[in-house]
């Protein structure tokens, strides 16, 4: 079980994560009551992964006071902690002992996603109903005959009813629902096939007549919601795997009364004027002043910016940056509904994207195919009505010809390719919301890339290490080991392998830098002009980010030059989606200079840079009104109205929450390649969805006019109707083997990674 | 013929047990989480009765 024990590594990325564990408070607003004293907490644990951490962390859990019992559900990695009394246990700090990064879950009131089980339900039934009613008509196709035929028609009739009240109801409401709007989508020839199929079996069975079509009718219903569920399934767990990503806005904060006392409250209950204590550490919930301390603040999820910011009293704040080095007292200016956050939700309502008027391809034919098919069916009636005068008949072969177009293929075609696409674009990390959003992705000319977060990872790299003297190189890696200042993380990075240095005390000067003394000298790791106070000026402003450097009393003796680290892959998808026919461009809130050096890196010519949230939206408005249809792709608070305004949008796992929820991919790997890859299997899906429909349509071609000729029979109905099926799947099984990488036991790997970095990366 | 009259409610009654019992499960929340299930066989006894 070595894969099990998390070991020194991650124990390592634990105490250098920026994400501090949620306080009590904070968890206990995220608790929900059980009823008495008992209170569940739902803890999303991304590392667990086998039996052996269910059972670390089931005991582990289960022997803290107050716990009455622990449950970990590992196809959602997900705890549930019950406990009692009104301390909240330390089953986070528990969870991290063990090696376990937890965070805080939505619990999801009473809403256990329902639409799944009623569709398994109705799966379940008609199955149950499908395989009798189909092992009575194998009796009657064999030659059961006169009151033999009658009784098996009859047992079949009784069967089908809860098939086709409780199954069939899922197509009814949604055929009902488009027609009342005036729409047409694929449910209304399948309600209007199978009831009508239906009560002319009835009518057979009454008159002892000797076909009767409830086989098909039910059997129908049974392909149709397997295809249905599938696809449901699959974006249900992207759903819940996006949901698991940890959460980045703040829930609530320390809120100092007038009185001295602190309460912790929710965010929606902080208003202006109060004065709140922001942790290092911790997001800032709403807009504020600063009235007292000094920090470096990261704003790269609200502003793009890639250099922390260095704030003292006096200055404002926005919601949602991140309070890295010092704590801060901050006097709310806004309440959270006028906040910036709820500024971006407000600008992202506005943006109307042109997903708003995108109608599905399934949709789009159903549209053209509904009315042809009744059309046809009518005129079939009209025909043996002219021809023989016989209504019975007339109207018997009329709706066989309804039942033999009644949409199976049809209705299958594009949700089984897009399952199946889902499910390999998930293998490689990248979770899809739904299936038109693969649809609209196949559709991109043009891709539009954020910067800070997107296509660099907002992680400073020391770029000069090659040139520093190595024995100070590591008393600063020793020294920045004692700071969450993204600058400190990456010279910490640098540690020499062989121990610590050991310092008499190291204090952290928020806004400044990180002070040691040892043996009588003073060391310090910081910003030139407070580090190097000995040190004649003038050389200022040279270094890239204001100059960080190393003295010893006074004296410079290293200096750092950082940039911000490219994602990994970033030139190559930028080249395959160039090679894909696609225009890159890249829009960015950071400077220009900033900017101007990543494209050039990247070999992406178009950008713009200093770009405000509106700004965006704008830039891909006025594409979009040139004809280009845009992917966009982005990371922050500033880009998610820019990511719904766009045709289809991707985002990174590391994006703020509402880009999560807003965007339509997520990939959670690191590597960009995600995009590109999106791209493939979206347009390969594209192809295939329209081989399946041209099949649909071939098949129709040549059943139609046997049906119209008064040459189908139910047997015949029963088998063209499951080969076209058939065929239609296996085409779309196709898209599953045409790229033959990842194995399964390499996707098992792969996944598991994901998690891992998820861990990290939060 | 007269066996039908008993053959087909029996078969009938076997696949609607089925059925229920399928409804049942995923009612009782047996479906909820098959990965967890399909390695919590490899835990031990001993060590759970001790929690």
């Amino acid at each position: 079980m070595s894969c099990c024990a998390p070991g020194a590594e991650m124990a390592l990325d634990l105490a250098s994560t920026t994400s501090v564990l949620p306080s009590s408070q904070e968890i206990r607003l995220a608790s929900r009551s059980l009823g008495g004293d008992l209170h569940q907490t739902d803890l999303s644990v991304p590392t667990v992964h086998c039996a052996t951490c269910i059972q670390a962390i089931e005991t582990a859990l289960g022997k803290l006071d107050h716990v009455e019992g622990a449950r970990v559900n590992l196809s959602t990695k997900r705890v549930a902690v019950r406990w009692r009394g009104n301390e909240v246990p330390p089953f986070v700090a528990a969870l991290g002992r063990l090696g376990y990064e937890a965070h805080l879950f939505e619990p999801e009131v009473g809403d256990k996603d329902k639409t799944l089980s009623e569709l398994i339900r109705a799966v379940a039934v008609a199955g149950f109903a499908a395989g009798n009613i189909m092992l009575l008509s194998v009796s009657v196709w064999s030659g059961a005959e006169g009151a033999t035929r009658d009784l098996f028609h009859w047992v079949s009739a009784l069967i089908a009813i809860p098939a086709l009240a409780f199954a069939g109801g899922i197509f009814f409401r949604s055929a009902w629902n488009a027609l009342r709007h005036g729409r047409m989508n694929m449910d209304v020839p399948i309600a209007v096939g199978v009831s009508l199929a239906y009560a002319m079996s009835l009518y057979e069975t009454i008159n002892h007549g000797d076909h009767a079509y409830f086989d098909a009718s039910v059997s129908l219903l049974f392909f149709l919601l397997i295809g249905r569920t599938l696809d449901h399934v699959m974006r249900e767990r992207a759903r819940t795997a996006v949901k698991g990503l940890s959460q980045l806005a703040a829930r609530g904060a320390m809120v100092l009364r007038g009185d001295g006392a602190r309460d912790y409250l929710p965010v929606g209950e902080i208003e202006p004027g109060m004065q709140m204590l922001i942790a290092a550490g911790e997001r800032i919930p709403v807009d504020g002043k600063i009235i007292q301390g000094a920090s470096d603040l990261d704003c790269s999820l609200v502003s793009g910016e890639s250099t922390p910011r260095n704030v003292a009293p006096g200055e404002t704040v926005q919601a949602g940056v991140l309070n890295l080095t010092g704590s801060l007292t901050i006097e709310a200016t806004a309440a959270a509904k006028e906040s910036f956050l709820a500024q971006m939700v407000r600008l992202m309502e506005a943006a109307e994207g042109g997903r708003a008027h995108y109608r599905r391809i399934a949709d789009r034919v159903s549209a053209l195919y509904a009315p042809v098919v009744h059309l046809t069916a009518f005129a079939t009636f009209l025909g043996w009505m002219a021809a023989t005068g016989d209504w019975h008949r007339a109207i018997t072969i009329a709706i066989a010809v309804l039942i033999i177009t009644c949409p199976c293929a049809l209705g299958l075609a594009v949700p089984i390719v897009q399952v199946v696409a889902a499910r390999r674009l998930f293998e490689n990390g990248i979770m899809v919301k739904d299936g038109s959003a693969m649809e609209r992705l196949a559709t991109i000319d043009t891709t539009v890339f954020d910067k800070t977060g997107t296509l660099t990872l907002g992680q400073p790299r020391l770029v000069n290490a090659g040139s520093i003297d190595p024995a100070m190189l590591a008393i600063a890696a020793d020294m920045a080991a004692h700071s969450r200042h993204p600058f400190s993380k990456a010279i910490a990075g640098f540690a020499a392998p062989s121990g610590q240095h050991k310092f008499d005390a190291v204090t952290e000067h928020p806004g400044f830098g990180i002070e040691a003394t040892n043996a009588g000298s003073a060391w310090r790791l910081g910003r030139r002009g407070w580090a190097g106070w000995k040190a004649r000026t003038g050389g200022e402003g040279k270094h890239g980010y204001g100059g960080t450097v190393l003295t010893k009393d006074g004296f410079i003796v290293a200096t750092f030059d950082f940039e911000d680290a490219l994602r990994a892959d970033a030139r190559t998808a930028i080249g395959q989606l160039n090679d894909a026919g696609v225009l890159v461009e890249m829009l960015s809130g950071d400077t220009a200079g900033a900017c101007g050096e990543v494209a050039k890196m990247l070999g992406v010519d178009d950008f713009v840079p200093c770009l405000l949230p509106s700004g965006k939206v704008e830039r891909i408005e006025t594409m979009a009104k040139d004809g280009h249809k845009v992917l966009m792709v982005g990371d922050g608070l500033n880009d998610t109205p820019a990511l719904n305004a766009a045709h289809v949008s991707i985002a990174p796992a590391t994006a703020a929450d509402i880009g999560r929820n807003a965007a339509d991919f997520v990939f959670l790997r690191e590597s960009l390649l995600a995009v590109p890859l999106a791209l493939d299997v979206s347009r390969k899906a594209g192809h295939l969805i329209r081989q399946n429909i041209a099949i649909a349509i071939i098949y129709n071609a040549v059943a139609v006019p046997i049906a119209i000729l008064g040459h189908v029979t139910p047997l015949i109905a029963a088998i063209a109707m499951s080969a076209s099926s058939l065929l239609v799947i296996g085409n779309a099984l196709r898209l599953q083997t045409s790229m033959p990488n990842s194995p399964a036991k390499e996707v098992r790997r792969n996944r598991q990674s994901d998690f891992n970095e998820l861990a990290r990366s939060s | 013929m007269t066996n039908l009259t008993y053959l087909i409610p029996v078969a009938l009654s076997l696949g609607a047990l089925g059925l229920g019992g399928f409804l049942w499960a995923l009612k009782s929340g047996q479906y909820e989480d098959l990965d967890g299930a399909a390695e919590r066989i490899l835990i031990d006894l001993e060590d759970k009765s001790e929690r």
